[in-house]
């Protein structure tokens, strides 16, 4: 075979195939320590274990959100946590339909010569590490590789370094049960327009595809997840068809048939904006031959964060904010979003931060 | 965007995808003045212009056979031809909604320090031609790659120069309104098993699509010409079904959805295996967001040829016998294909031959 077929192809087809399935996405929750801790100090929370773990509680327990969800990006220490009555995280996750999954890259480092771009680390003894996972109940993970748009950005080196990180990382995943999820980051920031954005983005998944292919990956048993292809963050922003159209045309270009589902990143855009464009998306009356659904962290999580604000007496109005947020996504990934989930002025705020770093 | 902006973009993409038409394909009538005069020796008819001309008339004037094509594509000589009552033969199709395509290769040459392994030349003043063409009424192009499977091949080089021979031919002929058949056959010589095949074939046409992204070819312009994936010619034969199988899922694992239509070659099958095997793939029940069709040429004229015998008297039956391939693999085209054509006289002759040379 050209895909490499080990002992978990099933397992990782079946999986996949569930993660895409038309009403459901994933939340990911996979903040780093320190990245959780910018969220925190936004909400005046103190940064220790026992509220990482109260956050990831109310998620995980909020009534009703499990349905709009097949999978959850865990960070490491939230795989080994468990609920305040005892129950591990995995389990509650698992007995209610949701896969855990696992971020397994160790963030980005600079490539020296270019002008600020980077790639990925976290290959060294991944092997390793995806058994320990998998035997901890994940059974999919996740690695960020960042581009950014420029003058002279991305360069050719910057492709083909985070596209071969992306595929060394994939096939490693797949030969210890876990699916990857691919995810090759193009930044919006800039002010560059969306054609741009749309070339930028179809070059940079040609050559993520080829290295998938190149390095005998499975791509049944993999799932992709992109930027969405609009305007750069400092142009004028356009309509949700017109990012739908855009976004859809590349992916047609560039993803093949093989790919059972598109889990889009949110980047910097409001929870609002996030869930707008993808329904237009699975409205745009064109032949997609995967599911279009979400892997939403920013842009799910928002707007709860503000009314937990690290009190156990906001609980409860935090839960019901998210559940809004998660039935909201799960109709747009049937293109059935009306646009009326609760009109919290938080659900439209831009989540985009310059040069963010996570 | 990653493709270029051709001012032929709409009419591209209008005629690739009408080729595509589910019940119709195309007839590969494209042989040059050497390999027809094979052809015309193996009926004892001697090779000069007149009888070129009848054969080519004899195909295009087939009462019922028109509506079965979306495209011919002719050699140079034919492009130019009339039919014996001074109608130009393109002229002829157009009135009938068949497309004129142009072989525009120059054929293959060897690389040195390969075992054997080719690549195809006629990228020399190709725009020039390419204009000319259109100018005569043609509206699509074919340029044939050719690969072959052995102990070490088809090596890396040989997959990069004929891959990025087809992408710069594909570039040119868009930039002069033909749309590009790219066709990078994957010869079936060889003892090889269908893994074998299967695993090459993703292989090349995942270097394809990456050169084509490379060199901003539109793909929605395109047309894809593969090999099916079968078993060597040495091995034992498989199941229609299987070839369907295994050739789907090289597909999928390849070919982006913006590519409107995939027209088979027919390789050294018989003229029933051809069309039993396209209509094996248009039943299986799979993703297929390309429309799957045929581009034969001995596979469609085989026994027409035969019975013909270059003789007047013959041409009625002759004709005959080339609308029930036409109609068979018109209905392949939908999976309605029963297997019941009149078979004409070798339709079920391989017509493989050993390391064929065009």
């Amino acid at each position: 075979m050209s895909a490499f077929v080990g002992k978990y192809a099933d397992e990782l087809i079946k999986t996949a195939k569930y993660i895409a399935t038309p009403g459901k996405g994933i939340l990911a929750a996979d903040e780093s320590t320190g990245t959780i801790g910018k969220r925190f100090s936004s909400i005046n929370v103190e940064n220790i274990e026992s509220n990482r773990q109260a956050l990831r509680e109310l998620l995980f327990t909020s009534p009703g959100a499990f349905p709009c969800l097949s999978g959850v990006i865990l960070f490491e220490e939230t795989l080994y946590q468990k609920a305040s009555d005892g129950k591990p995280f995995v389990d509650l996750l698992q007995e209610n339909g949701v896969i855990p999954g696992i971020k397994v890259d160790k963030g980005v480092v600079d490539l020296a010569g270019t002008n600020g771009e980077t790639t990925t680390q976290g290959l060294d003894s991944l092997g390793a590490r995806c058994q320990e996972y998998y035997k901890a109940g994940a059974r999919f993970a996740k690695w960020r590789a960042v581009l950014k748009i420029g003058a002279t950005e991305p360069s050719e080196l910057s492709i083909q370094e985070n596209a071969k990180g992306l595929a060394r990382y994939a096939i490693i995943c797949q030969e210890n049960g876990l699916v990857p999820i691919v995810e090759p980051e193009v930044l919006t920031d800039g002010s560059h327009d969306i054609k741009k954005c749309a070339a930028v983005t179809e070059t940079v998944l040609a050559a993520v595809y080829k290295a998938l292919n190149d390095h005998h990956v499975l791509l049944e048993g993999t799932l992709l997840k992109p930027n969405m292809v609009t305007p750069g963050s400092d142009s004028p922003k356009v309509a949700p068809e017109v990012i739908a159209e855009y976004t859809v045309t590349a992916l047609r270009r560039t993803v093949p048939p093989a790919v059972p589902g598109i889990v889009f990143l949110s980047g910097g855009q409001s929870e609002e904006e996030a869930t707008l464009n993808l329904n237009a998306m699975n409205k745009l009356d064109v032949l997609k031959p995967w599911t279009l659904t979400f892997s939403f962290g920013r842009a799910l999580q928002q707007s709860t964060l503000k009314a937990w604000a690290g009190k156990t007496e906001n609980v409860a109005n935090a839960q019901a904010t998210f559940l809004a947020r998660c039935k909201a996504n799960s109709e747009a990934t049937l293109g059935k979003y009306t646009g009326d989930a609760s009109g919290d002025s938080a659900a439209s705020e831009s989540l985009f931060v310059k040069g963010y770093k996570y | 965007m990653s493709c270029f902006t051709s001012k032929f973009a709409d009419e591209l993409i209008t005629n690739a995808a009408y080729i595509g038409t589910p019940g119709k394909g195309i007839l590969a009538a494209d042989e040059s003045t050497g390999t027809i005069g094979k052809r015309l020796s193996s009926i004892n008819v001697e090779n000069v212009e007149s009888n070129r001309r009848a054969l080519r008339e004899l195909l295009f004037t087939t009462p019922g056979a028109l509506p079965c094509l979306s495209g011919v594509i002719l050699f140079e000589e034919t492009l130019y031809q009339k039919s014996s009552n001074g109608k130009p033969f393109v002229d002829i199709l157009k009135e009938e909604g068949v497309l004129p395509g142009i072989k525009v290769d120059k054929g293959t040459v060897e690389l040195a320090g390969t075992n054997g392994e080719t690549t195809t030349q006629g990228l020399d003043g190709l725009g020039e031609r390419c204009k000319k063409y259109y100018e005569a009424g043609a509206r699509f192009a074919k340029w044939r790659a050719v690969l072959k499977i052995g102990e070490n091949e088809p090596s890396e080089l040989a997959i990069h120069e004929n891959a990025y021979g087809l992408a710069r031919y594909a570039v040119i002929c868009q930039e002069n309104g033909l749309v590009p058949i790219v066709e990078p056959e994957i010869l079936v010589d060889g003892s090889h098993d269908i893994h074998k095949c299967t695993a090459v074939t993703e292989r090349v046409l995942a270097a394809c699509y990456k050169a084509l992204s490379d060199h901003h070819v539109l793909l929605e312009g395109t047309l894809l010409k593969p090999n099916m994936v079968t078993p060597g010619s040495e091995s034992a034969k498989v199941a229609p079904e299987v070839i369907a199988e295994h050739t789907l899922r090289a597909l999928q694992r390849t070919v982006p959805a913006a590519v409107p239509a995939i027209v088979f070659l027919s390789g050294g099958q018989s003229e029933e295996e051809a069309t039993r095997n396209l209509n094996a793939m248009n039943k299986l029940k799979t993703k297929k967001p390309w429309s799957l069709s045929f581009s034969f040429g001995r596979a469609l004229q085989q026994s027409t040829l035969k019975t013909w015998g270059g003789k007047e008297e013959n041409v009625k039956k002759a004709q005959e016998a080339f609308l029930v391939r036409c109609k068979a693999n018109s209905e392949a085209t939908l999976g309605t294909y029963k297997g019941d054509a009149k078979l004409g006289e070798g339709a079920a002759e391989s017509l493989h031959v050993k390391d064929y040379k065009y």
